[in-house]
């Protein structure tokens, strides 16, 4: 199954990633190589069978609404690449 | 050729639960920035979410509320994008198996029963705060740069989408000002629009009268009232009967109003084909509420403000006036029904409480009905003066009606005969003016005796005993 | 003097117990040893100087959050971030008195299967610097083998516990899903994550998982185990049926020197009392891997998308809007491996191909728990390689991602059922150790360790790289 040069791009820009040239040309490769193996999973008619989204068959895990003490402020923003008073800074949004 | 405005809602109801969706930091309002954090609520590598099962509990109260079918299974999905507000880089919302769905929702009407269909009402995590600062205040367009504050993201937000069944703004406004009572009165939401707690977006389109087509719509988004609302949906109903009436086609587009300036055109955006790749949460399980605690939700529902203005309207024979104001206050149509219960005329009750007591600014859930019912039968034969303050004094503890109708009110004519002649003797210039024509000062005389007897006396032998002095 | 080669994390408590050691000496030896072979193994990225604790040291994958201490998932975008909290299984060691050693090498975000995608370079096999330790808990299992560790975390998504546990000679267990919480981990698939131990004994291996099992409440896919963990002691088989099934002994690229040694593994469980017979797991083998390709990248394009520059790590540097921020940022701060799964996951979950790609793996899941299922109404036991082959040369397989995205295709469908799967080692192939694997149903990790531990013993594997022990005695 081959990817078009196009759809590297869009899936490029869904995800947010800044790829070079270079990266395009082998990523549309590659990916093409990978499709073609994983595209293997439509030759199963499965039409009839449940999907599974989780190995264990439980429901219902839930948490009390009781409150936890939060981080404090020094720690919520230790990590931050760039802070302004208490907020996280980022270019303009 | 006349129009059909065709009108659906998406309404985001912020849940007043004590801590946030997936993570136990304490929610409040107006804290210093990020100090409601923690490493789940700021997406810290490998951290997971736990659902509030509190939230989960009062969506499906709320969809009981609505009328939903509530879901014997159901999924939290993820919906991917990036924004500096979404800390995952995806929110943990409902997609194609949302907690409720399909429900219908009693709006009555001067003119009999209307529904709103609800497509679903699923639950979800608020976005975080960005403040744009930089550029022109407030505004996205030209900042400079971008602060998050994550205190807010989060918070349980129950999301509930209607069918576009609304005919006009005038439906719009009454629709969201029952749910937002709704909310409200289940105890699950301020539902506060200034706080951002009630939020909707509205979709617009119109059609020809009769038709059953749906045409292009656009969506109003940021509306920061029922009334500006209200305004926004009539004037794009103009705008596109106004396009179609000239030959040409709406486009799809959202119209984003800013909630700080009313009176601001709406900028208008191309809807962007979004690609939110939703997949199924995996760091979550399933959520199957049991069918019994379901029953016992909609079991101990409380009675909902529509079928109260309903059933305030049958059981009394109130015009839907009356129960449409009664049941806007919980506390009024309460004393409302306790007071009729006592033995108070009903339509009397019902003017008397919502217009006397509200605007006596009578606590209506500490009034005695049973009081209230002898002040409403005493209306006619005391002075007005005499109910008003009998009205205002009727929230105090120990307030006992008797105390300020006939039956201390003095009746006797002989009794009262000395009093009238004095006042009469003490204002000759006034008897000379009502013998002259001026008959518009009997009311003069009747406060004069009145406040002599402080009150005491019955009007009507008091007017009597006038018209016989004055000779007329 | 301390022999790190051959202490067990066993043999270290009783050290400790009997006061023939102080827990400060005893992290001392290990500092020691990484000082002395770490240089060449690289099996470390962090190493901690004065941990808490008075037992036995360990050292934990750097997936693993840490308070305080660098945690990177082997990425340059998480370089420089100290987590404000423990992940749980690190604050269960902590309980346990469990002193950290340090942080391990892997694949950058679990992505790969011999540690050569870390940002901060490959780790080697201790038995052979020349070659792979296996991933993407290359660093965890080459530190055991190395005598660099008495046990150790690593992480399993497709076989990242297992398959590197094959390669070094050592004992990896990939737990049932939901046992070992995984909040703290730094996720790469969260259907499939799982956190397990990495040690030179199946007895050391259940020593650990007692500590780091159980129901986690901040993590909600975790339940309570439903027995207690049992520290294994027999020596037989006897009453235990075990299945081979065919495929997953006979697919295509399964090196002869790898099946030798299994087959021998095999009549040595027969000759200890089990009941052994052939069986079939024909579309868990041949679409498994298909499967795991789908799923796994799905989840850790999603699961990625927080590295974002906003709250922690890599930022680019420069002006321009946030959208360039983020896609710069994420070009530089993301290896390869990840940048490709990442592409192929978006692809996979986008409109117009989720139900082709996604919501059909998902089917085949359920199919492949299925056959599992249909075969433990049958066996206790199923038994198979961990890995088609030993380990390979450093460089051998990067250029190919196909290829080594085969090198799990045996570990594969268990992990795609949730399955707890255990791999010890059961002899060498031309001088390199051949991983054999045992899977079991849900929950059944008693049964594992005790046919794990029992053949170990008959097996008498020597964990010691002999490279090592002679340079050692030199």
């Amino acid at each position: 199954m081959a990817i078009t040069r196009d759809e590297v791009l869009h899936v490029a820009r869904l995800a947010r990633l800044a790829l070079t040239d270079a990266e395009i040309e082998r990523l549309q490769g590659e990916l093409s190589a990978i499709l073609d193996a994983v595209g293997k999973v439509a030759e199963l008619d499965l039409s009839d069978v449940p999907p599974t989204s989780h190995p264990l068959d439980v429901v219902n895990v839930l948490g009390e609404d009781e409150p936890r003490p939060s981080l404090p402020v020094g720690d919520a923003l230790a990590n931050a690449p760039s802070r302004e008073g208490g907020f996280f800074r980022v270019p303009a949004a | 050729m006349s129009w059909e405005p065709v009108i659906g809602l998406e309404i985001h109801v912020q849940l007043k639960t004590r801590t946030k969706m997936f993570c136990r930091c304490e929610l409040g309002f107006g804290d210093p920035e990020n100090t409601r954090t923690c490493p789940v609520c700021l997406s810290h590598p490998g951290t997971l979410p736990v659902p509030n099962a509190k939230a989960i509990e009062w969506t499906v109260k709320l969809g009981l509320a609505l009328g939903c079918e509530i879901a014997p299974h159901a999924v939290f999905h993820r919906k991917n994008y990036f924004y500096p507000d979404l800390p995952k880089g995806y929110q943990i919302s409902q997609y194609d198996q949302p907690l409720c769905t399909n429900g219908r929702f009693l709006v009555p009407g001067p003119d009999g029963d209307a529904y709103v269909g609800i497509v679903r009402a699923h639950l979800e995590e608020d976005a975080a705060k960005n403040v744009h600062v930089g550029g022109a205040a407030g505004r996205i367009s030209g900042a400079d740069r971008t602060l998050v504050d994550f205190n807010r993201g989060g918070t349980p937000l129950v999301e509930i989408v209607t069918r576009p069944d609304l005919r006009s703004a005038e439906d719009a406004r009454i629709f969201l000002q029952l749910l937002r009572q709704t909310v409200v009165e289940l105890g699950i939401s301020d539902a506060e629009m200034e706080k951002g707690s009630l939020r909707f977006d509205v979709n617009v389109s119109v059609r020809p009268e009769g038709s059953s087509e749906l045409r292009t719509r656009t969506e109003l988004k940021n509306m920061n009232s029922f009334a500006f609302a209200a305004r926004g949906i009539a004037r794009e109903i103009g705008r596109q009967i106004e396009i179609y009436e000239k030959g040409g086609e709406v486009d799809q587009e959202t119209l984003h109003f800013d909630p700080t300036r009313e009176d601001a055109p709406p900028l208008r955006s191309k809807e962007e084909a979004q690609d939110y790749r939703y997949f199924p949460e995996p760091d979550l399980v399933p959520l199957a509420p049991a069918r019994d605690l379901v029953e016992r939700a909609r079991a101990e529902l409380p009675e909902l403000p529509g079928q109260r203005i309903r059933r305030l309207e049958r059981d009394y024979a109130l015009p839907f006036y009356d129960a449409e104001v009664l049941s806007g206050l919980p506390a009024l149509a309460a004393l409302f029904e306790r007071t009729v219960a006592a033995g108070g005329d009903a339509k009397a009750t019902s003017n008397l409480v919502m217009n006397q007591i509200v605007a006596a600014g009578v606590d209506p859930a500490v009034v005695d009905g049973l009081e209230l019912a002898k002040l409403v039968e005493a209306r006619g034969r005391i002075p007005r003066a005499a109910l008003d303050e009998a009205i205002a004094a009727s929230g105090t503890p120990g307030f006992r009606a008797d105390d300020y109708t006939a039956d201390t009110a003095i009746t006797d004519a002989e009794e009262l005969r000395p009093v009238v002649e004095r006042i009469l003797e003490g204002n000759p210039s006034q008897v000379e003016a009502y013998r002259g024509g001026k008959t518009g000062l009997l009311g003069f005389f009747v406060g004069q005796v009145m406040r002599e007897l402080g009150g005491k006396a019955n009007p009507k032998v008091v007017n009597e005993l006038l018209r016989e002095q004055l000779g007329l | 003097m301390i022999d790190t080669l051959r202490l067990t994390a066993e043999d270290a408590a009783a050290l400790l117990e009997d006061g023939e050691v102080a827990a400060a000496e005893l992290h001392g030896a290990y500092l020691e040893a990484i000082r002395a072979r770490d240089e060449e193994l690289h099996a470390y990225l962090t190493t901690v100087d004065a941990p808490e604790g008075e037992g036995v040291p360990i050292a934990f994958k750097d997936v693993i959050s840490t308070r305080g201490i660098e945690t990177t998932a082997g990425s340059k975008i998480l370089a420089g971030y100290r987590p404000v909290f423990d992940a749980t299984v690190a604050k269960r060691c902590k309980q346990a008195g469990l002193p950290l050693l340090g942080k391990t090498n892997m694949d950058e975000f679990a992505m790969g299967s011999s540690t050569e995608n870390s940002a901060y370079g490959p780790t080697r096999n201790p038995w052979d610097p020349e070659r792979v330790p296996g991933g993407s808990s290359g660093g965890s299992a080459a530190a055991v083998a190395g005598g660099l560790a008495p046990w150790a975390l690593g992480s399993d998504t497709g076989g990242s516990v297992k398959q590197p546990a094959s390669l070094c000679g050592i004992v990896g267990l990939r737990p049932t899903y939901g046992t070992v919480s995984r909040y703290g981990i730094v996720a790469f698939a969260s259907s499939l994550d799982q956190v397990g131990p990495l040690t030179k004994t199946v007895r050391d291996c259940a020593r650990l998982y007692r500590i780091i099992a159980g129901r986690d409440a901040y993590d909600s896919t975790t339940v309570e185990l439903r027995e207690p963990v049992e520290i294994p002691a027999a020596e037989d088989l006897r009453g235990l049926r075990i299945g081979v099934p065919r495929e997953l002994n006979e697919v295509e690229g399964i090196e002869a020197g790898v099946t030798d040694a299994v087959r021998r593994a095999i009549d040595l469980c027969g000759g200890l009392g089990a009941e052994v017979a052939t069986c079939e797991l024909p579309r868990s083998v041949e679409y498994g891997l298909a499967c795991y390709y789908l799923v796994a990248p799905s989840e850790a394009s999603s699961n990625l998308a927080r590295y974002d520059g906003v709250r922690y790590g890599l930022r680019a540097e420069g002006n321009g809007a946030i959208r360039e921020m983020y896609e710069r940022t994420r070009d530089e701060g993301f290896g390869d491996e990840p940048k490709r799964r990442i592409m192929l996951g978006t692809y996979a979950l986008s409109a117009g191909y989720y139900e082709a790609f996604y919501g059909q793996a998902q089917k085949v899941r359920t199919v492949i728990a299925r056959e599992h299922a249909a075969l433990f109404e049958r066996f206790d036991v199923l038994v198979s390689p961990t890995s088609p082959t030993v380990a390979f040369r450093l460089g051998e397989k990067t250029e190919n991602p196909l290829a080594m995205y085969l090198s799990d295709v045996l570990t594969i469908p268990s992990n795609m059922a949730g399955l707890p799967g255990l791999s010890i080692p059961c002899g060498l192939s031309d001088g390199l150790p051949v991983g054999f694997q045992l899977i079991g149903p849900q929950f059944s990790e008693n049964t594992l360790f005790r046919a794990g531990h029992a053949l170990e013993r008959a097996l008498e594997f020597d964990f010691v790289p002999p490279r090592l022990a002679a340079k050692d005695r030199a």
